[in-house]
């Protein structure tokens, strides 16, 4: 949900001319373009997003093809010249000779595909699920909640651990995963807003006015909810990505020959203590930097979401 | 910082590592990589058990540090009569306890090992081959064998000797709770704490060399970086397994000294030879399945091996630590061929082979193997997809934890895949037994022959040289089996792992071929 | 209540029911524990000794009723690798997790809740922006690459922690602590700060979204347009009501930073849980899995009923009764 206002807000900073008339939407803008950070983090997000989509134009090298690799370029340090002299090596090679520049460039599109799109659909489920079970409470609350507790109770590094080894690896299999692992937690954090809300004289109001259930859900329990539904959304885009780190890290995730950020930082991790530095430090700040400039964002968005934060 | 301050600063901080230095003279922190699962010697055959019970137990006969046979809590052996062995103990041997070793010790002992209750893997396997004991006098036994077995020595070397008294109804929980974990070893049982580490102490009373280390520290510490860490740190003397990324960088390191021993482990690639038409994982370049499997003929095969480039997988993918392999063992070892050296890398003639095996542009193939069983295994298998790409093949690349892999490699689901072995043995017929011989379950054979590669000429020869008594005739049927795997490419070997310790360098290695890491092979180094 | 607590035990029954099936049938399918704890050099024999010894040769339901009549006595299995009992495997192990995750929530509550706070109150002050800014890198940053970042900072180079492990212990109620020695505290102070940054960063966020919800309360108006010191609004109001969201969170991470120190105890060598599920997972050692999955299911049940508990009494709006 977080992603859609994310989306909606990107053509923003251009398209600001003096608001005539405030719409909402406006207004929506003008108080995000407050933060300069954030919206520092918006540009960077889009330049990321941009790299990623285009990677296969940008890069020097498919890293992907093993044709392409030569394993006698192995462990380059940066600004060296490949071994046919076509191309430098800006930010190195890894052990296979797969040149980290290229290899950081496919490793975005990886990486944002798992963490957007895990988050994207865990969070549609999880929302849903949990507006459910405060709204109608009785059987329906007891259902879902105690399906959220089977999912939390389950750590995510095993559950996850146990879907790959069902389904194998590959990049579906992880957002799959993820989502298996994440929707409990937008559900659990719904309800328990929506539970407050439910209790409040709008609602109330909106029943007494028969206005449909869904309508009472999705337009007026759900904006209350977003306040906090967007915190935990920002750090489940983190924690996606994190964890599909962590998942290769522990041998899982995506499969060795397509390496998402992750995984090319954990094939460095232990070539950092023999001083190759560059193999795991460089996609770690790709990562840290996408990581930071989304939580920028969501920051912003949700102090300008928050109706209760209005002055 | 001027000169002269800094000059007292190393006077004072050497005068400090040496007052340490000899505090910790007698003690010995070692950090291993390997899960140590339990202290009873018959429980679970996995080497990092063997390596802590050669410790506080002894073996009949034992390996140098070269894997070759040596004797132990036996002084000598013989064949008595093709299907009797007898060994003469060592006199004078005593347990932690004070209990003199004897011939029912031995008779005890062969009872109980295949009795350990819930094994996940019995040392049963080193004594089958027994069907009766004979107990002679105190110090002789007399095994005697169902047929002529001249494995019966090695064998032994695996098997940890108990004492009848002390260990008679003792079960796995007693050896790890320190109860009955006595042996004749160099080492006696201080702690235990399982996963974590182990305390040992040393055995003044023992029969053999002496220990140098009063006090001996055995950590288990899994992952590899924690482990070089550690001893950059100072908080170990001595660690295993050393990650091949981190050799370079310790080989510059004044502060750690690395030792080297070519192991007994093997890296090979293992084929499909089952399924006759068409492999689970090859295809034609337009995607549709073959009607027939392109490893069935030998000069597919032939090319896979040649487009290899071993050196380069040895210098680049494992920093130097593996030997280039084109047989089972490293030379010098039992049943070694001499002259037949790993193929070179020759991708135009690879290409020539498969033109003249009817594919001039090649075919899709998927290369699986493990990706946390062996040293840099999924980082071996890219390398490889690199080479067999230049010759044509579009090849992908599939590593995998080696749970999920190694049951669908046993279920014969792929088509190439990278395995490895240990010949703990140190000879040739363990090798060519389960991974090349005929699958058979009644003989035993072909165990780990996830491939099904069969070649009765070659099934031959082993049967033949696994009842040979005679240790030269012997050799040359293992040489020509052997021979005869590696010239039909049964598989394809990569390397030969080379164990890498560091420590100290105050401290010395007597490294072994055996992986083993142990401390009576850790010394202090001669005086500077 | 009393009702609404029974039901609460009979759901969690159920709850662990499901989830040791479901472990089960998952185990079945990653793959056959015998192939990897077996000695290669077995042969077929041996294998299927092996397989018969650990009871695998039964069809998997007869192997499910078989666990579950002995977990209903209490008996959750041996362990396949080291042949003892699942449960007091994993007891063994819990003294030092537990001192990890409790030290990691110690270490996040007391930096967090006073930043989340200053950065609350005064939301504009360039210290409170750069608490937000460092709340961000903190869980941005993967924790086993700054574990390793740590060790080769603080134990390599400067040399003032040790690199891994567990210190020494002390021995209390029959479990072995190290916290309460120096040696133990040491060992203790790395790992737990890697597995705390996560949840200081969010502490300190939930804290201060909370400040400043609160601060725009009406209650807090009245209260400060009352004439109340700052200091009382804050602690007495402010404070109170900005509990209900840290409690809720950090009850339900202590289960899962239990749960999850399983990067943060591999890479610090830390003997505890979390490790030995990775290991357990890496050889299949079914009936620790088994007995960790449900220690955890009932840890998080109680933690999760303790959070509900809680959030009654502090929010009486919540109904406990569920109708």
């Amino acid at each position: 949900m977080s992603t859609t206002t994310a989306n909606s807000a990107a053509p923003a900073p251009a398209s600001a001319p003096a608001p005539k008339v405030e719409t909402p939407f406006r207004r929506f803008v003008s108080e995000f373009a407050e933060s300069k950070l954030a919206l520092f983090g918006l540009i960077v997000i889009v330049l990321i997003a941009l790299i990623a989509l285009f990677a296969p134009w940008l890069a020097p090298q498919n890293p992907y093809d093993l044709a392409q690799l030569d394993i006698l370029d192995g462990r380059l340090e940066p600004g060296t010249r490949n071994g046919l002299d076509t191309f430098t090596y800006w930010l190195g090679t890894d052990d296979q000779g797969r040149d980290m520049l290229s290899g950081i460039m496919y490793g975005l599109r990886i990486s944002l595909t798992v963490g957007g799109g895990s988050a994207i659909i865990a969070c549609a489920i999880g929302a849903t699920l949990g507006l459910l079970a405060a709204y109608a409470g009785g059987k329906a609350d007891t259902v879902i909640m105690r399906l959220v507790d089977l999912q939390l109770s389950f750590p995510s590094i095993l559950a996850a651990l146990m879907i790959l080894a069902f389904l194998g690896k590959g990049v579906m299999n992880v957002v799959l995963a993820l989502v298996i692992v994440e929707w409990a937690y937008y559900a659990r954090t719904v309800r328990g807003t929506a539970l407050v809300e439910r209790g409040r004289e709008y609602i109330e109001a909106a029943q007494c006015l028969a206005l449909p259930t869904r309508r009472i859900i999705f337009r007026h329990l759900l904006p209350n909810c977003l306040p906090p539904l967007i915190v935990v959304a920002t750090m489940q885009v983190a924690r996606a990505i994190a964890l599909e780190a962590t998942l290769s890290f522990l041998g899982l995730g995506v499969p060795i020959t397509e390496p998402s950020l992750g995984l090319l930082i954990s094939n460095g991790y232990e070539y950092m203590l023999s001083g190759k530095y560059w193999i795991s430090f460089y996609p770690g700040i790709a990562l840290l930097v996408t990581i930071v400039s989304i939580n920028l964002v969501g920051d912003q968005l949700r102090d300008v979401l928050n109706p209760r934060l209005k002055k | 910082m001027n000169r002269k301050k800094a000059a007292a600063m190393a006077a004072v901080s050497a005068l400090v590592l040496g007052m340490t230095g000899a505090a910790r003279a007698q003690n010995l922190t070692m950090a291993v990589g390997a899960q140590v699962t339990s202290l009873d010697p018959h429980y679970h055959a996995l080497s990092p058990n063997f390596a802590v019970a050669t410790m506080l137990f002894d073996t009949l006969t034992q390996f140098d540090a070269a894997a070759k046979l040596e004797p132990g809590l036996a002084e000598s052996w013989k064949v008595v009569e093709p299907t009797v062995w007898e060994f003469k103990l060592r006199p004078g041997v005593r347990f932690h306890n004070g209990n003199p070793l004897t011939a029912d010790d031995v008779a005890f002992t062969i009872s109980r090992v295949p009795n350990v209750p819930n094994s996940p893997s019995s040392y049963a396997i080193y004594t089958r081959a027994i069907e009766r004991v004979e107990v002679v006098d105190p110090t002789t036994v007399r095994f005697h064998t169902r047929t002529p077995y001249p494995l019966l020595p090695n064998d032994m070397s695996q098997v940890a000797i108990l004492d009848k008294e002390t260990h008679e109804g003792a079960g796995t929980d007693d050896f790890n709770s320190g109860k009955v974990a006595i042996g004749t070893g160099p080492f006696r049982y201080v702690n235990f704490r399982s996963g974590d580490r182990l305390d040992l102490e040393r055995n003044d009373a023992y029969w053999g060399p002496k220990p140098d280390w009063a006090k001996v520290n055995y950590r288990i510490v899994v992952n590899d970086s924690a482990r070089t860490a550690g001893l950059l740190a100072g908080d170990v003397d001595f660690i295993d397994q050393v990650p091949t990324s981190d050799i370079t960088s310790l080989r510059r390191d004044g502060r750690v000294r690395l030792a080297e021993k070519d192991g007994l482990r093997i890296i090979f690639l293992a084929l499909d030879h089952l399924h006759k038409d068409g492999s689970p994982f090859i295809a034609g370049n337009d995607g549709k399945p073959l009607n027939k499997n392109p490893l069935q003929d030998l000069r597919v095969r032939r090319a896979l091996s040649m487009a290899i480039d071993r050196q380069a997988i040895a210098s680049r993918v494992m920093e130097g630590a593996a030997q280039p392999a084109g047989q089972f063992l490293p030379k010098g070892a039992f049943g070694y061929v001499p002259g037949l050296e790993a193929p070179n890398s020759d991708p135009d003639a690879a290409r020539k082979l498969l033109t003249e095996a009817g594919y001039p542009d090649g075919f899709r193939i998927t290369l699986h193997g493990p990706n946390d069983r062996y040293i840099n295994d999924g980082r071996i298998v890219q390398a490889i997809g690199q080479f067999w790409t230049r010759i044509g093949l579009r090849t992908s690349v599939d590593a995998q934890p080696w749970t999920t892999f190694i049951s669908r490699a046993g279920k014969q689901e792929f088509s190439a895949f990278l395995v490895g072995w240990g010949t703990s043995s140190g000879e040739a017929s363990s090798p060519l037994r389960s991974l090349v011989a005929t699958y058979n379950r009644d003989k035993g054979y072909g165990t780990s022959n996830r491939g099904r590669y069969s070649n009765p000429e070659m099934d031959a020869k082993l049967e033949a040289a696994l009842s040979e008594m005679d240790d030269e005739k012997r050799e040359k049927l293992l040489q020509e089996a052997t021979t005869i795997a590696m010239q039909d490419v049964g598989i394809i070997p990569i390397h030969i792992q080379k164990n890498i310790w560091a420590m100290r360098p105050t401290l010395r290695h007597d490294s072994r071929a055996d992986e083993l890491t142990r401390a009576q092979d850790v010394h202090p180094a001669a005086a500077r | 209540m009393a009702v609404y607590l029974l039901r609460r035990l009979l759901q969690s029954a159920l709850v662990m029911l499901a989830m040791s099936v479901i472990v089960f049938i998952g185990i079945y399918a990653i793959g056959d524990p015998v192939e990897i704890l077996i000695s290669p050099e077995a042969d077929q024999m041996e294998r299927e000794r092996a397989v018969r010894a650990l009871g695998l040769d039964l069809p998997l339901w007869m192997q499910y009723l078989s666990f579950l009549g002995n977990a209903l006595r209490g008996d959750l299995g041996r362990s396949f690798v080291f042949n003892e009992p699942a449960l007091q495997l994993i007891l063994q192990r819990m003294p030092a997790t537990l001192e990890l995750a409790f030290g990691a929530t110690f270490i996040a509550l007391l930096v967090g809740l006073p930043l989340g706070l200053y950065a609350g109150l005064k939301p504009n002050s360039f210290g409170a922006k750069t608490v937000m800014a460092g709340s961000i890198l903190g869980f941005s940053l993967p924790t086993f690459w700054v574990g390793l970042m740590m060790i080769m900072v603080f134990a390599v180079q400067l040399g003032w922690l040790p690199s891994t492990g567990r210190g020494q212990t002390v021995d209390v109620l029959g479990l072995r602590w190290s916290f309460l020695t120096w040696d133990g505290l040491q060992h203790l102070i790395m790992p737990a700060m890697n597995l705390a940054l996560f949840k200081i960063s969010l502490v300190i966020r939930l804290t201060r979204a909370g400040v400043r919800e609160t601060m725009l309360m009406d209650y807090v108006k009245f209260a400060r347009a009352k004439g109340l010191s700052p200091a009382r609004v804050t602690y007495v109001h402010v404070f109170k009501n900005i509990l209900i969201p840290v409690v809720t969170v950090v009850g339900l991470e202590l289960g899962s930073t239990i749960a999850f120190s399983v990067v943060t105890e591999s890479v610090f060598a830390w003997p505890g849980m979390g490790k030995l599920i990775i290991d357990s997972i890496n050889v299949l050692d079914r009936p620790v899995i088994v007995a960790y999955l449900m220690m955890i299911v009932l840890m998080f049940i109680t933690i999760n009923l303790l959070v509900d508990l809680a959030y009654s009494a502090l929010d009486p709006r919540v109904r406990l009764e569920g109708k």
